[in-house]
């Protein structure tokens, strides 16, 4: 067995538009996948994640490049021959078969016994919570019960790498959160490589063990939930997933792993931790999450703290968002609601002057794109 | 929502509209029946045209080419169009706009110049004229129609079910016959009955590129009328009206299973 379940080398795939130029969907990326990874593709409509995961189902062949599955190159190997099966974005199930034809397709495919055949599908029919609707036709089925007899039909193959092309993308809300979870147990339990793509950054950070976030066919960055959301290394990231605060401004110091960016519009230095490359003069941008900043009636640090006006109140039950205004720069704020008082003067009030501190160890200052 | 009811004036005006259809189709039937040889006044009820009908060798033969014309023309055109179809569906190509509007030209050109096109280029390749001639004609005309009703089937046809199927291990032959196929399947057999309609009661181009002794139905029918329409020719046409009746049943049955 090799280290990777799957690995991408700087794989290219361009397209020819219909009025004969070339779009790039997949621009020079690199990933490896490993053996039982739960991993996902993350990034916003149209940057290429379909087309990666049709290169490793062989739908696609790159452009340039190489796709590794289990250590093999798999070069333009056929996707029945290769080890892995996909769910498909519109599920794709067979109008004309029952839930069990479905099901039962991919076996009958490989020649396993008419009993076999049976027992197994029997079995992953149960796993996906679909028993004693073998007969049903998918047409008579709710929307998540096709979810999970395509799920189930991809499954019984007992591929090395399920991939999964935004498999919740139709279903509402609730049942979507619900299938989230289920999906992560199940995967858990069957011990498959999962490659799952969503443009959904909360369900990305709910289900995975790893994830790329990617933009305009490149990925940008490539780790744990934490690292992505406490540690992005680019303005895009660290705008796409969850919320954040900007501040613009030029490095003054590179020092270690910290920075110090002037910010015209506060007319001050601000202090964070600096991110790989970062140059002296080069222009920047401080990035720190609404969550993580404290509000109070005085200065608490000499540095990295700023005099404010509230501008902004609402309370939303677990918190209260509050947005301050320096010199026209608005900036948001999320404060926990850790006390149970219907006492409201605990609360911030509207042009309330107050202090903001941004602690160096919570502020990140990346690149500006 | 409540549907509302047609107003009085428009079912009467319905009703003359279906009268006006159906009442020469209605006499027609009702004389094939009637005793008199002239088509002018009810005498009594006989089954006699029927056995004059089926003592005809003349009918019989026709009947025999006509069918044999209609069956192979019907397969070999639904086989051609289905493929021309899918063709169409899943490739672009240089000058992909011309092949599909040259496709539905015979559609649309008049059957008499088909049929002198056709009757001319079998001359021009010395191509003696008989049921050959016919079918390969017959062929020739459906295929548009096929083309025309399984494209419109294909329309919204999710191909990523072919992928699927693929994924799970099939090859393209096994994708085809086990999942493209199935699904496509009521509207090649819609277009495969307008073909075999169209080809069974088709004169014109029939009558252009026949030869002696490959006489159809409709031409037969056309040289018994010559004078008078006769009972037995009423006797025919009920039996043809009833069997397109049928057949369209079942198209209407195949079409609603499906949607
Ligand atoms: N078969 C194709 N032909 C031409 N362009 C394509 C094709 N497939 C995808 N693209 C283009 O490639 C880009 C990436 O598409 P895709 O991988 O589907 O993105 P995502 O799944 O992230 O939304 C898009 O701009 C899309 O229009
Ligand atoms: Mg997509």
């Amino acid at each position: 067995m090799s280290e990777f379940a799957v690995e991408l080398r700087d794989v290219v795939k361009i397209f020819p538009t219909p009025e004969g130029g070339e779009i790039t969907a997949v621009n020079h990326i690199n990933m490896q996948i490993k053996h039982g990874e739960f991993f996902s593709m993350l990034g916003p409509s149209g940057c290429g994640k379909t087309t990666t995961l049709r290169m490793i189902a062989g739908f696609e062949w790159p452009t340039s490049g190489e796709v590794r599955i289990d250590g093999h190159v798999i070069g333009r190997t056929p996707p029945y021959l290769r080890p892995v099966n996909t769910v498909f974005q519109s599920y794709a199930l067979f109008q004309h078969m029952t839930v069990f034809q479905n099901v039962a397709f991919g076996l009958e495919m490989e020649r396993i016994r008419k009993d076999e055949i049976k027992r197994r599908v029997g079995e992953v029919l149960e796993m996906v919570k679909l028993g004693g609707m073998e007969h049903r036709k998918p047409q008579q089925l709710s929307g998540g019960q096709q979810q999970r007899v395509a799920l189930a039909r991809a499954l019984v193959k007992r591929p090395k790498v399920l991939l999964l092309d935004e498999p919740l993308g139709a279903l509402d809300l609730k049942l979507r959160k619900e299938m989230q979870l289920e999906l992560k147990t199940l995967q858990e339990q069957v011990g498959i490589t999962f490659i799952y793509v969503t443009h959904d950054q909360e369900e990305a950070l709910i289900m995975s063990d790893r994830i790329a976030v990617m933009n305009r066919g490149k990925a940008l960055q490539i780790g744990t939930p934490v690292e992505i959301y406490e540690r992005p290394t680019s303005q895009f990231v660290a705008d796409f997933i969850g919320e954040t605060n900007f501040l613009y401004g030029t490095v003054r110091f590179v020092e270690a792993d910290k920075a110090s960016v002037y910010v015209p519009v506060l007319d001050s230095e601000v202090i964070g931790l600096a991110t790989a490359g970062l140059t002296v003069g080069q222009k920047a941008v401080i990035s720190i999450r609404p969550e993580k900043i404290r509000i109070s009636d005085k200065p608490i640090l000499t540095k990295n703290c700023f005099s404010a006006r509230v501008t902004l109140i609402a309370y939303i039950g677990s918190d209260t968002r509050v947005s301050v205004d320096i010199n026209g720069q608005r900036i948001n704020i999320w404060e926990q609601n850790k006390i149970s008082s219907l006492d409201t003067n605990i609360y911030y009030r509207e042009n309330q002057e107050v202090w903001i501190t941004l602690f160096p160890e919570n502020t990140l200052v990346l690149p500006e794109e | 929502m409540r549907e509302k009811k047609p107003s009085l004036w428009l079912r009467l005006v319905s009703l003359l509209i279906y009268a006006y259809i159906y009442i020469p189709i209605i006499i027609l039937i009702v004389f094939s029946f009637n005793t008199q040889k002239l088509n002018v006044r009810w005498e009594g009820f006989t089954l006699h045209w029927y056995e004059v009908l089926f003592n005809d060798a003349n009918i019989g033969l026709a009947t025999r080419n006509t069918l044999l014309i209609a069956i192979t023309s019907t397969i070999a055109a639904t086989i051609i169009g289905t493929m021309a179809a899918l063709a169409l569906q899943r490739y672009r190509f240089p000058g992909y706009t011309l092949i599909e509007s040259a496709l539905y030209i015979p559609v649309i050109i008049p059957e008499v110049v088909m049929g002198i096109s056709l009757l001319a280029f079998f001359a021009f390749i010395q191509f003696s004229l008989g049921l050959l001639t016919i079918t390969l004609s017959h062929i020739s005309f459906n295929i548009p129609f096929v083309v025309l009703v399984v494209r419109a089937r294909l329309h919204g046809f999710d191909k990523s079910i072919e992928e699927a199927a693929k994924d799970l291990g099939a090859n393209e032959i096994i994708t085809f016959w086990r999942v493209t196929l199935p699904t496509i399947l009521p509207g090649v057999l819609s277009g495969a009955l307008l073909a075999f309609t169209l080809s069974l009661d088709d004169y014109v181009i029939t009558y252009f590129t026949a030869g002696p002794g490959s006489t159809t139905l409709p031409l037969r029918v056309f040289s018994m009328v010559r004078f008078t329409v006769t009972p037995e020719v009423n006797a025919l046409s009920t039996i043809w009206i009833f069997t397109v009746f049928i057949m369209m049943l079942i198209n209407q049955l195949l079409t609603r299973s499906n949607t």
